[in-house]
């Protein structure tokens, strides 16, 4: 049999002889590896290569320091990869091993990238002063940043922005609550089905209302892309906005794309929309504080039913969005005292606190204006040294029972969001406050209208319908989105609502036709 | 416009959800139950919580797309490369003043960062007195201590004349040093010959026996080690490999390395020095660390090629005087960081505790810095006992290295961790990060002169050393840390 002989010296490199013999034998068990010598290059290991006829000339520029890795094979295919099995074991392992190994704590960015091969994303929620140090860090590595953490100056903002642009990475806030990234949720998001639908929002409880309310109407979403609430800000100018779009608009899995944001500034969203207009895909776009075609807000609700309608080609009209069973308890008249004339919000989620002003200023009109105060007690005003109220609800009890007794509140309204990392069981958590709140307006002679939608899913860990259940038991008034939670609510305060809402959510309030955003 | 179904599988990231989670641990939960894979950093502020600091760090991360990142990339790649790729050869041994450049007729080295007579501890004060004495520029304790405080000596730190001494470390000009040549990148360092362990001029003594010793290195092992090695040169990194694999690791346990040296150098010094070979070789087997020195040189002839790269961010000396813990970068010249030196956690030979310790002090945390001595602990598990340690604890403190170091050394692998090479190239960047600071294999000298070795145990690097370094580098790159 015809054979080959092939040779590598490995220049001043020392391995004890025990460890070359076993490198030896490993190649001797290669295919077609008929012959294997692994030795440092000393005159009795030559001669004992010599013997075996695998000493080649080019070995005799060594010195007893190198060492010589030879192999008789079958094939120069057999024989190559043997020089490689060979240089792969005297490199060594990539990383120590042994039995006596001990998992080191990881207590920075790049020790988690060693343990972590292929690492393509960091969720970043340290506090806000080092939260830029370690974005910056993780985006240098190549990795997409969830930036979680809060009180990031704007001008580190728009560094990292800048950055990921040139690397095309996502950076995913600050102060970003959700994303669902390939299927995976993140930070504060629900278990919303898979689906064609793209989501990309300026506004966490913005993206969560709307995808949930996109599973309930029986689609999914292909991903969620939190972008930030500063993002549409001028001095940002939607960056990651429109790197979102790019992305979803090269999705295969994506075919109706949602944009949404808090109120934008005029030049970003002049940027947004004419990157809107260039997509090839449909994108219904909601910015906070735009108004529809038939004049009023435009809602997250709108959003959704505009999304599935397109995904569907459907008209809007043939959406429905229902109640959970058991159906609530249809709305009592309420019989409010003299003064008992305000609607007091008070919210979780910062997006649907601004969504539920916009529609009751809208839905109140000029006569309503000083009837309704949403407080958003997520803001940073609240939070600082204290737990977000989507985990813990004590300061929100304070603030509901507070408002029971001031007299001039008729109407309370809340938000009650679940999903991942929320608290386990919100409406059980409101009870104690809600049966406070109704003793002291009783005790005071005053009725008291609660309102509140929950945003989430059947999926969610919280069981949505035990939510509702929960909620209705303590008369509270269920809407199936915080758009109709909030009309609701002025609907309560009578006067100036619209008579026709129906909690039920079956058929949608007069005056709102078509709404635009959509190309 | 509707929407068409969609064509395929909605992908953002390739390869699936792959996160590192910084922060709030309730997040990694969710990812992992729908099959994405998180790693969770037990995170700390970084740089003990100076924002500004973290801040610089960050930026200067590697960053191909990024100016300073670059530049630090480039640099450290090229020092690692040239530790990498150090080959040091022991060939000669010859006195200091014929040996060292810069080495004048009145210098005395020492060992650590830069420091004056006045400051001088008193093992270092002791040993300097001693060289005085035995170069005859005194006849009495008080006449050298005199001539040293009329400024007539000219101190100056071993380091920044390609030496390196463990303890006192001083040189004088008519000692006989080890003269080792990097032989791929041609620089040369140096260092003095062990005297064993007791009362040794390293630790202050200056009897008639101390100087007696070192007159016969003087007069006949160093000449005669000096003839053996010209005619045989010894291969440093290929011994300090073999005695890795036999239970050192070349800074406080040397037992193999010095065992190999005399069988290596044996033939030739007999050859060489047929008259004093049997006394030489004496005194070789007489003591366990002689190989010690060899090992320092070489460390200092590898780092010193590695040293002097713009941008670079890897430690190429870590050195203590007995009174400040010093290091040197890559990337900032000649300028040392220092902070004070503390007592090491250690074992005491009997009648002695951590009452009598001198503060960390030697030159011999240059093997360290070249990732072998307490970064090799995993290959000499022996050396644990002197804090009490298991073997585990000795590999844990290797692995601990692993994260603060920008490669693994090719050539000197440890049995009990697969033959994984050791931590090489520390990262000043990583050591401010993690708040990991380089662990150092050490003797504990007696605070008094002339006391001798009263134990061995282990040190850590000063955290302050590193983070005044990076510093130091932002400033030279022209990066303005933040308010």
């Amino acid at each position: 049999m015809a054979g080959i002989v092939r040779q590598r010296v490995f220049k001043d490199t020392y391995r004890d002889s025990v460890e070359l013999m076993r490198i030896a034998t490993d190649l001797e068990h290669l295919p077609g590896v008929t012959r294997a010598g692994v030795v440092m290059a000393t005159p009795a290991n030559r001669d004992l290569l010599a013997g075996a006829g695998l000493l080649l000339p080019d070995a005799a520029e060594t010195w007893p320091a190198d060492l010589i890795v030879a192999v008789a094979a079958e094939s120069d295919e057999a024989g190559a990869a043997a020089m490689e099995r060979a240089a792969a074991a005297l490199a060594g392992p990539a990383r120590p091993t042994g039995e006596e190994r001990r998992a080191a704590p990881m207590t920075t960015l790049h020790d988690a990238m060693a343990e972590t091969p292929g690492a393509n994303l960091a969720l970043v929620s340290a506090p806000g002063a080092y939260a830029t140090a370690e974005a910056l860090k993780a985006l240098k590595r190549g990795l997409h940043v969830f930036l979680f953490s809060d009180n990031v100056p704007l001008a580190d903002e728009i560094a990292l922005k800048e950055l990921a642009e040139r690397k095309d990475l996502l950076v995913m806030g600050p102060d970003c609550g959700t994303a669902i990234l390939d299927g995976v949720p993140l930070g504060f998001a629900n278990a919303v089905r898979r689906g064609r639908i793209g989501l990309i929002g300026a506004s966490g409880t913005g993206l969560q209302e709307v995808s949930c309310l996109i599973d309930r109407l029986g689609e999914g979403v292909s991903q969620v892309i939190g972008v930030g609430g500063r993002d549409l800000d001028d001095r940002v100018g939607g960056r990651m906005t429109l790197a979102a779009l790019r992305r979803l608009a090269a999705d295969e899995g994506t075919a109706v794309i949602v944009v949404i944001s808090k109120p934008p500034g005029a030049a970003a969203a002049e940027r947004v929309m004419a990157a809107v207009r260039q997509c090839p895909k449909p994108v219904v776009v909601n910015f906070l504080g735009w108004t529809g075609e038939a004049g009023g807000p435009r809602t997250f609700e709108d959003a959704a039913l505009d999304a599935v309608a397109m995904a569907r080609g459907v008209a809007r009209t043939a959406l429905a969005l229902e109640m959970p069973d058991p159906p609530p308890p249809p709305p009592a008249e309420p019989r409010f005292a003299p003064g008992q004339t305000e609607i007091r919000g008070l919210y979780c989620g910062g997006s649907l606190a601004a969504e539920a002003a916009l529609v009751l200023g809208h839905t109140l009109g000029d006569a309503g204006a000083g009837r309704a105060a949403i407080v958003d007690l997520g803001d940073d005003r609240y939070t600082t040294g204290r737990l977000h109220p989507m985990i813990d609800p004590r300061l929100r009890n304070q603030h509901i029972v507070e408002a029971a007794r001031d007299p001039r509140v008729a109407v309370i309204l809340l938000d009650v969001v679940l999903g991942y990392n929320a608290h386990p069981n919100p409406a059980r958590a409101l009870i104690p406050a809600l049966d406070d709140a109704r003793q002291a307006a009783a005790a005071a002679g005053r009725d008291l209208v609660v309102v509140a939608s929950v945003c989430g899913t059947p999926d969610d860990l919280q069981d949505f319908q035990r939510q509702h259940t929960m909620l209705a038991g303590r008369r509270v008034w269920l809407a199936p989105s915080n758009a109709r939670a909030a009309r609701l609510a002025a609907s309560a305060l009578g006067g100036a609502a619209p008579s026709s809402v129906d909690p039920r959510g079956a058929s949608r309030p007069p005056g709102e036709g078509r709404a635009g955003g959509a190309r | 416009m509707t929407g068409d179904p969609a064509r395929g599988p909605s992908t953002l990231l390739t390869g699936g959800v792959r996160a590192v989670n910084i922060g709030l641990a309730g997040f990694a939960e969710p990812i992992r139950t729908h099959g994405g894979a998180c790693a969770q950093v037990e995170w700390r502020p970084p740089a003990e919580g100076d924002r500004a600091l973290g801040l610089l760090l960050a930026r200067l991360e590697d960053d191909p797309d990024d100016p300073f990142g670059a530049q630090v990339a480039r640099a450290n790649a090229e020092a690692v490369r040239r530790i990498v790729e150090g080959r040091p050869v022991a060939v000669d041994v010859r006195t200091a003043v014929e040996a060292i450049p810069g080495m004048g007729a009145r210098t005395l080295l020492h060992a650590g960062p830069p420091i004056t007579w006045e400051r001088m501890c008193g093992p270092m004060r002791g040993a300097a007195i001693g060289a005085m004495l035995l170069e005859g520029w005194a006849a009495t304790p008080a006449e050298a201590e005199a001539l040293a405080d009329r400024g007539a000596v000219e101190f100056a730190p071993c380091h920044e004349h390609a030496t390196v001494g463990p303890m006192a470390g001083i040189v004088s000009p008519s000692m006989p040093v080890i003269v080792v040549e990097n032989q791929a990148f041609g620089n040369r360092a140096f260092s003095n010959l062990n005297e064993g362990i007791g009362k040794m001029l390293r630790y202050g003594a200056y009897d008639e026996a101390v100087l007696e010793r070192l007159r016969w290195f003087a007069a006949t092992l160093g000449p005669a080690l000096g003839r053996t090695l010209r005619a045989s040169p010894v291969d440093l990194r290929d011994l300090t490999a073999r005695a890795l694999q036999m239970g050192d690791e070349c800074h406080n346990r040397n037992v193999a390395g010095t065992s190999i040296l005399i069988r290596t150098i044996a033939p030739a010094l007999v050859r060489a020095a047929p008259d004093d070979a049997a006394a030489a070789l004496e005194f070789m087997r007489g003591n366990d660390h002689f190989y010690l020195n060899f090992s320092m040189a070489a460390c200092k002839a590898t780092l010193d090629a590695a040293h002097g790269i713009d941008g670079s961010t890897v430690v190429t000396a870590m050195a203590r005087n007995g009174v400040e813990f010093g290091i040197r970068v890559g990337g900032t010249g000649g300028a040392w960081f220092t902070a004070p030196a503390g007592v090491p956690d250690g074992l005491y030979f009997p009648g002695y505790g951590a009452q009598d310790a001198n503060p960390d002090i030697g030159d011999s945390a240059i093997t360290e810095t070249c990732g072998i001595g307490g970064f090799a602990m995993a290959a000499a598990p022996a050396i644990v006992r002197f804090i009490g340690g298991t073997p585990a604890d000795a590999i844990a403190y290797t692995r601990a290295m692993y994260r603060i170091t920008l490669t693994r050394s090719q050539a000197y692998g440890i049995p009990s961790l697969g033959f994984a090479g050791t931590p090489t190239a520390i990262d000043v960047r990583r050591v401010v990060e993690s708040g990991v600071v380089p662990i150092i294999d050490t003797g504990i000298a007696h605070r008094l002169p002339g006391m001798g070795q009263i134990g061995a145990g282990i040190t850590a690097a000063p955290y302050g050393c590193f983070t005044a370094a990076l510093r130091a580098l932002g400033r030279r790159l022209g990066l303005e840390e933040a308010a």
